[in-house]
């Protein structure tokens, strides 16, 4: 079943002289018990369409879609009372910046407590503190903190960053939601722990069946285990599909750049040989080129790049190029 | 011959609060040693913890060491804890480049104080440095009137780098500089890296969680593990074969 379905999700700023599209008509799909990846750089609109579907964008941006479908619910229809429950039980974020998005004045504790859900707990007032205080203890442990102790009881700047993100973590997790939504979850950990909070999210998508977006720019982490995969550039989408054709075959100059960026993906690279680099930087929002965005940068550019290319689709496999890279077929 | 850098038995330890008058010592750095060539690259890899940005910092002259020498050109420039020449030559940048560089200054003021503050130049010749400089890591000359907001993440990149290669140093130490920024802009950033070290022989230290990028570009590795110095040698025997289970830890994930 279709879980989420968004369809042309555009995400505007008002700004004194013009209007900014952040994001440019983006469709996303996602089923039950998928893994899906969202990549691009910093800038491209991850974080953004992340905020958009969970509703914590404040009323400066303008979001519509022609449908954002939370199975089968059109979310944009809802009232914010409607959209708050269905997002509140079913929908978790691991947000961007751990340290920023705990609340400074409440404990570790008091912050997780209050995520947790209420129907389980029965018993006296001092049967369910207890409970609760075994279940946050739980749930701790469950993310690979070991002195709960201490991390319990301190406030979050107290504490590392990489803490901080696992307890993010913690409570996004607590309510076994239905689609969790991870934005740059690992950006703070080193190796060993990344590592452990991929195994950690890939044993709940299999045990729990539960559904991920994860947004990240670790390349080499989504791969593995990935369903699909969609490439943002500057806020269009440039190419979607499965992870595995993706990476066998990249239709786009840009996905193409983006995999041979990464030192694992050319095994025929020397020692200390440069990698394969697209010239220039992104483009600021306020300066952003018509047609293809990548147009300026594209290494094979041509004048009908001045006109924004339509998504092809081909065997759940669809990129937006008007010269797309093709292998020779053998 | 002479290694470029040398690092002998050098220690660090802070003092911890342990009660109210009481005071533990806390040794983030045992008995650190290393040897770095000119146009090589030295990688450090280790758990958050293992003393991997002290070390970075004790290189950098942002703070002392307890005990220990380190030599550059078989120069001793710090000895226990006492340092002989300012941040000339061993020069660092930093992992958030956005943060690191004053929102106040345009980015020719801002290179120009590193030039007053350790040269001896007159004002010509420190244009004509900021000049060359930028034009070395790839901004043009129009970039000094800039203010660092109106750069994006991959051209802070190069200004943090401009501001570490502009007094000429022999070792530039990246703590975590590569590790924030986006696939795209990281490679390019490390050919840019690459082309000065065969241009002009600049050594490196690399801290970084990225194993891959790692075996890539540094020729020497080194393992921390709670201060330690758990194994050192050629990046490529390492990886081929690690000894400890540190290492092998690491290394697996």
């Amino acid at each position: 079943m279709q879980l989420l379905d968004i369809r042309n999700l555009t995400i505007e700023l008002q700004t004194p002289d013009t209007v900014i599209r952040a994001v440019d008509r983006v469709s996303l799909s996602l089923k039950e018990g998928e893994v899906h990846a969202l990549v691009g750089e910093s800038g491209s609109g991850k974080s953004l369409i992340a905020k958009a579907i969970v509703g914590v964008l404040n009323k400066r941006w303008h979001i519509t879609a022609d449908r954002m479908h939370w199975r089968g619910v059109d979310l944009m229809r809802l009232s914010n009372e409607q959209r708050r429950k269905i997002v509140g039980q079913d929908i978790a974020m691991i947000y961007q910046d751990p340290s920023r998005c705990l609340d400074p004045t409440a404990k570790i504790f008091d912050q997780i407590a209050e995520t947790l859900p209420e129907i389980q707990e029965k018993g006296f007032f001092l049967k369910r503190n207890r409970q609760r205080k075994d279940r946050v203890k739980a749930l701790i442990h469950k993310v690979g903190i070991k002195d709960h102790e201490k991390v319990l009881t301190s406030y979050p700047h107290e504490l590392s960053e990489g803490v901080c993100q696992k307890v993010m973590i913690a409570m996004a997790i607590a309510r076994t939601p239905k689609l969790l939504i991870a934005d740059e979850p690992t950006t703070a950990l080193e190796s060993t722990t990344r590592a452990q909070v991929f195994r950690l999210l890939k044993s709940l998508n299999q045990l729990k069946n539960m559904s991920i977006l994860m947004i990240s720019h670790e390349l080499e982490e989504i791969i593995n285990w990935s369903h699909g995969m969609h490439v943002l550039y500057c806020g269009q989408m440039v190419e979607a599909g499965p992870t595995a054709k993706i990476f066998s075959q990249p239709r786009h100059p840009y996905t193409q750049a983006l995999l041979k960026s990464l030192p694992d993906y050319e095994q025929g690279l020397a020692h200390k040989e440069p990698f394969y680099a697209l010239k220039g930087t992104i483009p600021t929002l306020q300066h952003l080129p018509i047609g293809c965005r990548l147009g300026p940068r594209c290494p094979q550019a041509q004048r009908a790049c001045v006109v924004t290319p339509k998504l092809t689709k081909q065997h759940g496999h669809s990129y937006a190029c008007h010269f797309p890279l093709i292998k020779a077929m053998k | 011959m002479q290694p470029l850098l040398k690092v002998q038995a050098l220690s660090k330890s802070f003092n911890l609060r342990a009660g109210i008058f009481s005071r533990k010592r806390f040794a983030v750095l045992k008995n650190i040693s290393f040897c770095l060539e000119q146009g090589e690259t030295l990688a450090i890899i280790g758990e958050t913890g293992s003393g991997k940005s002290t070390l970075a910092k004790l290189l950098a002259g942002a703070d002392h060491a307890d005990s220990g020498q380190i030599l550059l050109d078989g120069n001793i420039i710090e000895n226990n804890g006492i340092r002989n020449q300012q941040c000339r030559h061993i020069r660092m940048i930093f992992q958030d480049s956005e943060a690191s560089l004053n929102p106040g200054l345009t980015i020719g003021d801002m290179l120009d104080d590193c030039l007053q503050y350790n040269t001896s130049l007159d004002k010509q010749t420190r244009g004509e440095k900021i000049t060359t400089t930028l034009s070395k890591v790839g901004l043009l000359n129009d970039h000094q009137h800039y203010y660092p907001h109106m750069f994006s993440g991959g051209q802070l990149q190069r200004i943090a780098l401009a501001r570490a290669l502009i007094l000429d140093p022999k070792v530039v130490v990246l703590d975590e500089a590569l590790s924030s920024l986006d696939p795209s802009v990281r490679a390019q950033t490390v050919n840019l890296l690459l082309k000065l070290q065969q241009d002009t022989g600049l050594s490196y230290i690399l801290i970084t969680h990225h194993l891959s990028l790692v075996r890539h570009i540094s020729d020497q590795l080194v393992v921390l593990d709670h201060g330690e110095i758990v194994e050192y040698g050629k990046t490529e025997d390492i990886f081929q074969d690690p000894q400890s289970n540190v290492t092998q830890k690491l290394l697996s994930c």
